[in-house]
């Protein structure tokens, strides 16, 4: 008897262990081929427009006023189904008018003149070359891509916020709640978000895909120029070149992508 | 020794039958919280981090106040501690079990919380804090039970714990600079931008931790047979004594640099706080309170009778642990989202839901706590009869 059982719990203990090793076997043995077959191909569509570093040149003299600024907001917030929420504490902004004093928070002046001090600036992400929010992430949720946009995987993001904390521009929010029943006509070529995820502009990663420009600065009616800016014949660069511009908090080292003519 | 756990008389049952109360309304809050979103706290988008950060920040400093207590015991060999180091442990354990489910409350994605792991990132504090605070955790376990096992076999403890032991000392020590390192890193954030974060952290921690442990002691001794000895108290007293007031003069030293610098966005902050900007300042009242608990404690500890006699002594101990509850869970975050880095003032204050929730957190820490101690105290009892 004694002798049956043990015979019978060695032939247990050994096929557990072929259960338990096939499938490293099974790894071994395909590793390889599935390797080759996984790989996803990362070529960019033809029609993509192709840039080392992308940058946005803003020309506030062109910006009178808000109803200028109005359909260039508008149009962003319609193609990303970014949801308008009542409650202010639970607003999502991509691109949005600051006031002088808080765009450009280093740049105070006591005696600015009412122009200026009224002037709505646009603000939004500065897809900054040093990106605070991309080495506070700690899951990579945010990351820089090649042609310098700070992009977001919203399925990654686990909502911890450090990436707010860490920017220094207040580019960023955060979905307190479901964004879906707040969005009112949703675009089915961008995807929605889920609540608890990180959000913020994405230089219109999905229309440079496609060989579009950025969908602000084809409504901003010449105001807004993008291009590359390494690329020294760029129209951002002639630009830049051309005009006195600023970036917003300089002092910090985060390098943004975003200039201003003043 | 488990099992000590389940045998208690009628207080102790009611006790814990209130704890698993608190514990009960909280998790409802928290199942509202889970299907609504953090829209249901009083967060907003500039200020992104609220009453569960604060409170998780406060207790990693009580976790790794622990630390002083094995530090001169396992160091120093200093025995008198040799009856309450477990207490500390234990305590270190629940304050890290608070500060994991407050992470895990403040998360907008809670069940993605483990890509922290799936994609591990280096370059990210908060990749180290779950690394840090996972081991602390784990160290306390290893040392604190097998040290109190060996206790109940009237044996030394195990040879391969006291290198666990030995590493638990700077490891204590390197959960609350992490934590420091989470906000003190960040440009822009002007409040927090201040090498002498990690200092402050671990001055507050070395009070507010030993302190909360002096007043466990008291209530050990009052339902307990259970006496710590006053030599211990009075030793971890002067320990408290030493950190508040380093704590206070690092505070001092905010306060110059801000002010004599005269460098707006390192005032404004501190002005928040403590005066009110642009009318807001709902902080303001607190923040008083907390200078006036610290330098209270500071006077009764500092005055060999007052700190000698066990009433004002827990006075002391008590008005401290809310001072620096209010310095730390209340004020330190908050502060540095106000104003926001555009200088918007929007003011943060926790709801309802939020507050039950946090209660809920604290409640099983207490569980934790409760049961640990039960534990050790029964082991302790066993072994002296």
């Amino acid at each position: 008897m004694g002798n049956n059982r043990r015979t019978f719990l060695k032939a247990a203990g050994i096929s557990a262990l072929g259960i338990g090793t096939a499938p490293v076997f099974n790894l071994f043995a395909s590793s390889k081929p599935a390797a080759t077959k996984l790989t996803p191909e990362f070529s960019q569509k033809k029609s993509a427009l192709p840039a080392k570093h992308w940058g946005m040149v803003i020309d506030t003299r062109k910006f009178k006023s808000k109803e200028d600024l109005e359909p260039v907001i508008e149009v962003c917030n319609s193609i990303h189904n970014i949801p308008h929420h009542e409650e202010k504490n639970h607003e999502i902004k991509w691109i949005w008018e600051e006031e002088y004093e808080h765009a450009f928070t280093d740049a105070e002046n006591k005696y600015i003149n009412e122009k200026a001090k009224h002037l709505p600036f646009l603000v939004l992400c500065n897809h900054c070359e040093n990106p605070p929010c991309v080495r506070a992430c700690p899951t990579k949720a945010t990351f820089k891509r090649e042609d310098g946009i700070v992009l977001m995987d919203f399925h990654r993001c686990i909502g911890c916020r450090f990436c707010m904390a860490a920017c220094p521009y207040g580019s960023r929010s955060f979905n307190f709640r479901d964004p879906r029943p707040a969005i009112e006509h949703q675009n089915p070529n961008f995807p929605t978000r889920m609540k608890g995820v990180v959000e913020k502009c994405n230089f219109c990663a999905e229309r440079l895909a496609v060989g579009k420009l950025p969908a602000c600065v084809e409504a901003s009616k010449g105001a807004i120029a993008f291009g590359d800016l390494d690329d020294p014949n760029s129209t951002v660069r002639k630009l830049l070149e051309a005009n006195y511009s600023v970036r917003r908090k300089p002092s910090l080292g985060t390098e943004p992508s975003v200039y201003y003519i003043i | 020794m488990l099992e000590n756990a389940l045998k208690g008389n009628k207080n102790y049952w009611t006790w814990i039958v209130f704890l698993l109360v608190i514990i009960s309304i909280g998790a409802l809050c928290y199942l509202k919280q889970f299907t609504f979103g953090l829209g249901i706290t009083g967060m907003s988008r500039d200020v992104s981090w609220g009453f569960y950060i604060a409170q998780f920040t406060f207790l990693v400093g009580v976790a790794a106040g622990g630390v002083m207590l094995v530090l001169p015991y396992y160091l120093h060999d200093f025995k008198v501690f040799g009856k309450i180091t477990v207490l500390g442990e234990f305590l270190a354990i629940a304050a890290v079990c608070m500060c994991l489910m407050f992470i895990l409350a403040d998360l907008g994605q809670p069940m993605r919380g483990l890509n922290v792991m799936i994609h591990p990132t280096p370059g990210s504090i908060l990749f180290w804090d779950m690394i840090v605070l996972n081991g602390y955790l784990f160290l306390n376990v290893i040392v604190g039970w097998n040290v109190l096992e060996a206790e109940r076999n009237s044996v030394p403890a195990a040879k391969w714990v006291k290198p666990f032991i030995y590493l638990s000392i700077p490891w204590a020590f390197g959960i609350h600079t992490v934590t420091a390192f989470l906000y003190c890193g960040l440009p822009g954030r002007h409040f927090w931008l201040t090498a002498i974060l990690a200092p402050r952290f671990l001055a507050s921690a070395f009070a507010a931790g030993p302190s909360f442990l002096i007043l466990l002691c008291f209530i050990l001794k009052k339902v307990t047979d259970f006496d710590p000895g006053k030599e211990a108290i009075q030793t971890l007293a002067k320990i408290v004594t030493y950190a508040i007031i380093a704590n206070v003069f690092f505070l001092v030293c905010e306060v110059f640099v801000a002010f004599y610098s005269n460098i707006p966005g390192h005032i404004v902050h501190l002005k928040y706080l403590f005066a009110g900007i642009h009318g807001h300042g709902a902080l303001v009242p607190w923040m008083w309170a907390s200078i006036v608990f610290m330098l209270i404690s500071i006077v009764l500890l500092v005055n060999p009778v007052t700190r000698s006699n066990e009433t004002t002594l827990g006075i002391a101990c008590t008005v401290l642990f809310i001072g620096t509850w209010i310095d730390k869970g209340l004020g330190m975050i908050s502060g540095g989202f106000v104003p926001s880095p555009l200088h918007h003032v929007t003011e943060y204050i926790p709801t309802i839901p939020e507050i039950l929730i946090s209660l809920s957190v604290w409640a099983t820490g207490f569980l934790i706590i409760t049961v640990l101690f039960k534990i050790a105290i029964n082991v302790k009892e066993e072994v002296a009869a």
